[in-house]
């Protein structure tokens, strides 16, 4: 009964597959949505193409995102980098509470239409959770555990390293799967700005009142989302199999 | 040799640790004993700078600790802590040869230290190299802190509340393994405990601290017989003395000629074992079996009652 979600997980990676390399294949599923002969299945760029471009984009922003979040909060943690905690939380709840819309809007004029407002708006988006979640694994960390690290003369640099992040690298990682996850549907709507995302086959529906369109195009990111998620969440608790399943 | 000369430590207005000279001899275990906040641990920590001294100096074997980075001068030290302080993510191994690592010893002389340790510790390797510390229970976790701490064969090794999250019996063990151990390395041992019974089973000297200040520091029996303050006999607890001051000496000399009747007592025994024993046999007597199993005389109640009296 346990490889039950494991096969699921695998039939649905499947069935998004077959649906991305032979979306002709799935014509009947969708032929019912449509109306006065409209096509069933998109058919103005390539669905894999859309969606690789998709994935790239949410890959690119999480991946800056993690990098300047986790490196703040390994800074703000530091006995000299401890001043710069509210300045950095106040930053970064900024770029939370931004709408990425709005973001857009803003990032247009400035850089132009593509994949660049895009990019900067998850980028943004994206900072908040990893950086709370960095510093909560940071500074929860058992003071025993931390007081053996000193004395047993690792310098703050091999404290870091071999200690303090492997013992946060759960929770840093719960932090990163949030943000791909919500990056995965926010991505959708850059292509309002021209962005190469999936949202091009959702806009395209919603356009000319196609529904089939609108929904290809939402099930392929929910698909997208709930296999990276599971992802994530199995890559967790391999950084954590130490601690004996309990966190 | 642990050289501490007029130590202080302050934080801010307070002192917790005021001018406290004390030497530990090599080979020797010394127990600081005091209340919570007495600056016992303080103390302790300020010998591997894990505090800095506000003033005063501490030497080992004569040098200046301050003589070397910290990080470095750690590595040389063992550090035992209450809670034993396991790396949770590492296994029982990569605990052990934790300092090996940061010394960059080569794989194959880490490898052999941690199965010496861990056999020496009554641990399996092949069974419990690669176990997560949560997967052992509290005692062993507990060995394991000792291992780690010993790795790399330091001179010195700090002991803040070793045995503090033991249930008594696995305690009474621990306590036991860590004198024959101390015996067999030869390592000076700086324990820092709130029980004065500890101390008196484990330290050759005693500190007892209260407020910051060394009250006084001596050998057990001493302690016992002559407390300096209201304050060490308070500790020490009067009920109690004669009967520890019995538990520092072996029943070997305390052994009387003669032949006597009864279940034998071992000469490794502690007069203090002994007197338990006659008095819950109800006899005057019993007799004293040396290591070898051979009736080396008799121990009394007499005797005993005798040696437990305050020395003049």
């Amino acid at each position: 009964m346990r490889a039950l979600p494991t096969l699921a997980r695998l039939a649905a990676l499947a069935l998004l597959a077959a649906f991305l390399m032979r979306p002709d294949w799935f014509e009947p599923v969708f032929r019912p949505l449509t109306e006065n002969g409209a096509p069933a299945i998109y058919n103005q760029g390539s669905l894999l193409g859309l969606t690789l471009a998709h994935l790239g984009l949410v890959a690119l922003a999480t991946a800056g995102a993690t990098a300047l979040a986790v490196a703040l909060a390994i800074l703000v943690t530091r006995p000299f980098g401890a001043e710069f905690l509210p300045l950095s939380r106040a930053l970064v709840n900024i770029g939370q509470t931004f709408p990425p819309v709005a973001v857009l809007a803003l990032a247009v004029p400035a850089v132009g239409f593509g994949a660049t407002p895009t990019l900067i708006a998850l980028f943004l988006y994206g900072l908040l959770p990893i950086f709370e979640n960095t510093l909560t694994g940071l500074t929860t960390l058992s003071p025993a555990v931390v007081e053996a690290a000193k004395g047993t003369g690792m310098t703050a640099t091999q404290r870091l390293a071999r200690v303090e992040l492997p013992l946060a690298a759960p929770v840093i990682l719960a932090g990163i799967r949030l943000s791909v996850v919500i990056g995965l549907a926010t991505a959708t709507i850059g292509s309002t700005v021209a962005a190469k995302t999936v949202g091009e086959v959702i806009i395209a529906g919603l356009l000319s009142n196609n529904l089939a369109f609108v929904l290809q195009g939402g099930l392929i990111v929910a698909v997208l989302a709930v296999l990276i998620y599971d992802g994530f969440t199995a890559l967790g608790r391999v950084a954590g199999r130490w601690s004996g399943g309990t966190s | 040799m642990i050289e501490l000369e007029h130590v202080s430590k302050r934080y801010g207005e307070t002192e917790v640790v005021s001018d406290v000279t004390l030497t530990v001899p090599p080979r020797s275990i010394a127990a600081i004993v005091g209340t919570s906040g007495s600056g016992k641990t303080t103390l302790l920590r300020m010998i591997n700078r894990l505090v800095e001294p506000s003033a005063g100096t501490i030497k080992l074997d004569g040098v200046d600790h301050r003589s070397v980075p910290p990080h470095e001068l750690r590595r040389r030290i063992g550090y035992v802590i209450q809670g034993h302080g396991l790396f949770p993510h590492r296994t029982v191994a990569q605990n052990i040869a934790t300092v090996p690592a940061l010394l960059g010893w080569p794989r194959a002389k880490t490898k052999a230290r941690v199965d010496e340790l861990l056999t020496l510790f009554q641990l399996d390797p092949a069974e419990f190299a690669a176990r997560y510390p949560h997967e052992l229970s509290g005692g062993q976790q507990q060995r394991v802190g000792v291992a780690r701490a010993l790795a790399a064969g330091p001179n010195l090794l700090l002991m803040d509340e070793p045995f503090g999250a033991l249930d008594p019996i696995i305690r009474a063990k621990a306590q036991a393994d860590l004198l024959s151990l101390q015996a067999r390395l030869g390592t000076t041992i700086i324990l820092v405990t709130h029980d004065i019974e500890e101390a008196v089973l484990l330290g050759h000297r005693i500190a007892v601290m209260d407020a910051g200040r060394v009250l006084q520091y001596a050998p057990p029996s001493e302690i016992l017989a002559r407390p300096a303050t209201p304050f060490v006999e308070a500790l020490v607890g009067t009920g109690e003395r004669p009967f520890k001051l019995l538990s520092l000496k072996p029943v070997a000399e305390a052994v009387e000629q003669g032949i006597v009747e009864g279940e034998p007592i071992a000469a490794s025994a502690t007069q203090r074992d002994a007197l338990a024993a006659l008095l819950w046999s109800g006899r005057p007597a019993l007799p004293v079996q040396s290591a070898e199993g051979v009736i080396i005389g008799k121990v009394t109640v007499a005797g005993l009652s005798k040696r437990a009296a305050r020395p003049e």
